[in-house]
């Protein structure tokens, strides 16, 4: 047993004290059942228990969420894309794919969290309006850390670009600026707009120089007194070397015109250029990567991560990835200062600057409230070959076994059971396993649904699950006296006993009834008639009807006689055959031959002479066996009439 | 077909159908309805796609459909038919059906008329009796025929509380879909591969005449009849086939065209070009087939829009092979020649697209993968 990475969390079950009274509980697969015991140590008087529920603990609670359901299926659509990816693409073109399949997953849980912002602002009351905004945090967070994941370990970019990778996530994420910027702009007067300085800062902190500089030029507009100043550190900003996408030039010839630049800020410091204006000193010193100065900033970075992308742009733009942890955690120190510790989202991101993925899913893993996540993201860096080495001590791997708890989940829901069906087909060891157990237990309110549910299982050669889930439709249909209906499903499931079953139903309707019900079916069976004996009697009883009705009567003889002799009728349903001999046998020419009619008595004795005599017969049975002799003295007569014919016309065909 | 928009909903959707557009009128669709299946609430909902009206306030693009109203559905969304334009009757897996009445001044959905046993299953020789899924419905005002799982046929006025015509026990098996043949005459489809005309004007649990797919007995999921030749009709099956079927001659279909490989939910021929026709399949893809012989000089009449002025230009400029298009491009269909075109509507197959509807040049389906598309450019 391996020691507990968190605090477990309490799930108190309302109306039931669980000081006093104990509770027992069941698990499912995604939920778990509790109710409370009347079990009780001390007092054996009261028996009876307080809270008369039983409730459903679930697991995977945003499974349930109305929005999100959103996310569940449009990434399904990316995951089953992201499966049928070529594993022969090799080197860019491969790496290219993933990184688009990573950020289609980002736009997506975008696009939810816009959506979840949009609830949070509309919603009527405020607990629901925090519950929203929580969720918005919490998909703000994903997206945070998946943006980090694609950095660092699909795109893994190099010293150099790295900076730039990291300065967009900043900026994608700390987008106030955004909304700061339109509000000084719009103002009549922007220098004198209260936030502008902190305006010209954010632009600094977050490397956007450009636009800084533009701000600062309209401060020089306005107060030509430190006009001069605005116009040398705006000078210092647009020289500043940088790495630019298109740009061939060394790593090493970057650094050197970088150490330059650097020099010219540092000399601007000591001369005190900008000694009479303490806001742009303070913008020279974050370009020196001050650390102090920076620190000051703190308000306006928000978080250690911007603080850190900061500092790492204006003091070591060319980092390593391998240094990276180092300056991470610096970072983080520096920031926290002592005052308050690391919160699970901070742990995250520094376990990803380690490039400890394993880490980083165990810790989303705790923190988060859902499987989506690290199932998704675990899947894409296992395509990305980064988790190869790492088995676990049970189940298969780690990326099947978070898929398996993520599709459990959705087959615990109500509707998104679909989707669960591709997750468990990409897992290789436990995935068809799962399934199996998984798609029996859908209840099936519809043929159309038992239809869609048959198709999943058939597409995969599941031939026990297909077999069960017809088996239930067609005893459902017999329940429901739908004999068509059962006869077909148990067609459809190749179910040889239950076709026997439900044709013993029809032959027994008939017998009691005098006529076949539901001749649509049995006049069209087809090859499959040959699914059981009893089947294929039915079929062959009911085209004799057919025979005798156009009045071929010589086929309908010999198709009777057939029936018997090759023993596909059951014994029982025999007096019944030959009693629809005995209308055959009285037609005026001779139908049956003389030696169909042997076969015909023969019959007969065998039926008669196999009967065991009764010993107690009551007054009903008296009667029945009444009837039963005058048919078969009937049967004999007939029998022996249509013999002496038979014969005479025999003997006199051979005679002409 | 260049711009297809897709919306995720939140829900899994069975049914998708345009709102009619006034007779002569030379409005484009603009209103479709949509029904739910297999969530905990099941939700009759109307949308627009018009560029009036209410647009998210997180911008809704031009071209997005936005919800105008919906009302909550006992049981799954079974079929969904339009009976006027106020009108819509739904189908429920729980054997009732429903008309649902619209006002569009306030926008909202309420029940206007209901019968709520129309479809039920009596347990044997007991006079309890359990709800069965009610599968299809047909409207031809005033009338509505529904069918279901009990193989039972309804004919039901919408103004009327009880049915005008029952036929219990029509087929011993499913019955899955339902269209008019001609205005008395109906015509069913069955899990047992059978076609079946039914004639109210006879009396009797018999149909009139019994067509079905030789052998094999592949469940027949749905149908539909050609807009102007009433006597060709489409099929589609379990197995993914197109059947087409001329019902004056033969017991067989004309033709047998491989489509789909998995169930095909609804085949359409398109109302006002019905040298179209729209496939949709469990399968996760939705197929456009062509069967026009001059394509380029058809598809210039569609952006004129609206349905008589369409037909007409149809014969005008056609006149030259009137007899041509007369014995109808479907049946005389060789399938050596291959002149069908088939085109892919949908970029990427995910799971089943349950429902399709074509109107003018727009066209809306709705998928298990709870996305409504919608397209306003089919024939550019």
């Amino acid at each position: 047993m391996e020691e507990l990475d968190g605090e477990p969390t309490v799930t108190l079950i309302p109306g039931v004290n669980s000081k006093k009274k104990q509770m027992c509980f069941d698990w499912g697969p995604g939920e778990m059942l509790v109710c409370e015991t009347s079990f009780n140590k001390k007092e054996k008087s009261e028996t009876a228990p307080n809270c008369p529920f039983i409730y459903i603990i679930w697991k995977d609670v945003d499974v349930y969420s109305h929005i999100l359901r959103k996310l569940f299926n449009e990434s399904h659509g990316i995951f089953v894309g992201l499966q049928r990816i070529e594993e022969e693409l090799t080197g860019k073109s491969r790496k290219a794919q993933l990184v688009r399949v990573s950020k289609n997953y980002r736009s997506v849980i975008r696009a939810c969290m816009e959506e979840m912002h949009q609830f949070a602002i509309a919603a009527k009351d405020p607990a629901s309006g925090r519950q929203f905004s929580s969720q918005v945090s919490i998909l703000s967070a994903m997206e945070l850390i998946w943006n980090l994941c694609e950095i660092l370990f699909i795109e893994v970019a190099p010293a150099g670009p790295l900076l730039l990778h990291l300065l967009d996530w900043v900026r994608l994420h700390v987008c106030e600026v955004d909304s700061l910027s339109a509000d000084v702009l719009g103002s009549e007067n922007p220098s004198k707009h209260e936030s502008f300085w902190n305006l010209v800062t954010v632009l600094v902190l977050q490397g956007r120089l450009d636009e800084a500089r533009q701000m600062l030029s309209k401060e020089a507009d306005a107060s030509p007194s430190s006009a001069g100043m605005c116009r040398i550190l705006g000078d210092l900003m647009r020289t500043m070397p940088i790495l630019s996408p298109g740009n061939t030039q060394t790593l090493t010839e970057l650094e050197l015109k970088w150490q330059h630049w650097r020099e010219e800020c540092e000399r601007h410091l000591q001369d005190g250029t900008f000694a009479s204006s303490p806001r742009l000193e303070s913008l020279c010193k974050i370009m020196l990567g001050d650390e102090a100065a920076l620190l000051e900033q703190k308000e306006l970075l928000s978080n250690w991560y911007h603080f850190l992308v900061t500092r790492l742009l204006y003091s070591h733009p060319t980092v390593k990835p391998i240094d990276l942890h180092f300056y991470a955690q610096s970072s983080l120190d520096m920031f926290l200062g002592g005052e308050s510790s690391p919160e699970p989202l901070d742990n995250i991101l520094m376990a990803a600057f380690e490039f400890d993925i394993h880490q980083v899913i165990k810790e989303c893993s705790i923190a988060l409230s859902n499987w989506w996540f690290v199932a998704h993201l675990t899947d894409l860096l296992d395509h990305c070959r980064l988790l190869q080495a790492h088995n676990l001590y049970f189940g298969s791997n780690m990326r099947e076994f978070l898929l398996l708890e993520y599709a459990s989940g959705l087959f615990a829901h109500h509707s998104l059971w679909q989707l669960g069906v591709d997750y468990f087909d990409y897992c290789p060891e436990l995935g068809r396993v799962s399934l199996e157990l998984h798609i029996e237990r859908i209840p099936l309110n519809t043929e159309r649904k038992a239809l869609k549910v048959l198709r999943i299982c058939e597409q995969r050669q599941m031939t026990e699950q297909v077999r069960s889930i017809c088996k239930i439709l067609a005893m459902k249909a017999v329940r429901n006296n739908r004999l068509g209906s059962a006869l077909s499903w148990s067609i459809r499931a190749k179910d040889a006993a239950f076709a026997t079953l439900v044709s013993d139903r029809f032959l027994r309707d008939y017998c009691e009834r005098g006529c076949f019900s539901d001749l649509d079916l049995i006049d069209n069976l087809g090859p499959a008639m040959m699914l059981s004996d009893r089947l294929t009697f039915l079929g062959k009883y009911r085209e004799f009807h057919r025979l005798y009705g156009e009045k071929r009567f010589g086929d309908a003889a010999s198709l009777l006689l057939s029936l018997m002799t090759s023993q596909i009728a059951p014994r029982s349903f025999w007096m019944t055959l030959l009693t629809d001999a005995l209308p055959l046998l009285e037609q005026k020419q001779v139908i049956f031959s003389a030696e169909q009619t042997y076969e015909l008595m023969r019959c007969l004795e065998d039926l008669t002479s196999g009967k065991p005599e009764r010993a107690d017969p009551d007054a009903q049975r008296l009667q029945d066996d009444d009837i039963e002799t005058t048919k078969v003295e009937m049967l004999r007569l007939a029998l022996a009439r249509n013999l002496a014919r038979a014969i005479i016309r025999e003997g006199s065909l051979e005679g002409s | 077909m260049e711009e297809i928009y897709a919306k995720f909903v939140s829900q899994k959707i069975s049914k998708t159908r345009w709102r009619p557009v006034p007779p002569g009128s030379l409005q484009t669709a603009e209103t479709f309805a949509t029904g739910s299946w297999d969530n905990e609430e099941n939700y009759v909902s109307l949308w627009s796609i018009g560029d009036f009206g209410n647009l998210d306030s997180d911008g809704g693009f031009e071209g997005d459909h936005q919800l105008l109203c919906d009302i909550k559905h006992h049981g799954d969304v079974m079929d969904l038919q339009f009976f006027d334009q106020e009108r819509i009757v739904a189908a429920s897996s729980t054997g009732c059906v429903t008309v649902f009445l619209h006002h569009p001044n306030n926008q909202t959905l309420s029940v206007n008329q209901q019968w709520t046993t129309a479809h039920y299953h009596t347990g044997p020789g007991s006079p309890s009796y359990s709800s069965a899924p009610c599968t299809g419905i047909v409207c031809d005002n005033p009338e509505i025929v529904t069918v279901g799982e009990d193989g039972r046929i309804n004919l039901f006025r919408v103004d009327h509380k009880e049915p005008v015509r029952t036929i219990d026990n029509a087929d011993s098996s499913t019955l899955h879909a339902v269209t008019f043949l001609r205005t008395p005459e109906i015509l069913t489809v069955n899990s047992i591969g059978q076609l079946k005309i039914w004639d109210f004007r006879q009396q009797g649990n018999e149909p009139s005449q019994i067509l079905s797919l030789t052998g094999d007995r592949v469940p027949l999921h749905c149908v539909d009849r050609h807009p102007n030749q009433q006597h060709v009709v489409a099929t589609g099956g379990q197995d993914g086939m197109l059947s087409i079927w001329d019902v004056r001659q033969g017991t067989m279909p004309v033709s047998l065209l491989k489509a789909h490989e998995a169930e095909m939910w609804e085949v359409h021929f398109h109302p006002s070009n019905p040298d179209h026709l729209f496939t949709c399949s469990e399968d996760g893809s939705l197929w456009h087939w062509d069967a026009s012989t001059d394509v380029p000089e058809k598809s210039s009449l569609f952006h004129q829009g609206g349905r008589t002025s369409t037909f007409l230009s149809h014969t005008i400029s056609n006149q030259a092979n009137v007899h041509q298009s007369l014995i109808s491009s479907w049946l005389s269909t060789d399938p050596a020649k291959d002149r069908i075109e088939i085109t892919s509507l949908l970029p990427n197959r995910t799971l089943s697209v349950n429902s399709l509807d074509v109107l003018g040049p727009c066209l809306v389906c709705g998928t298990d993968a709870e996305a409504i598309y919608v397209t306003r450019q089919l024939f550019s």
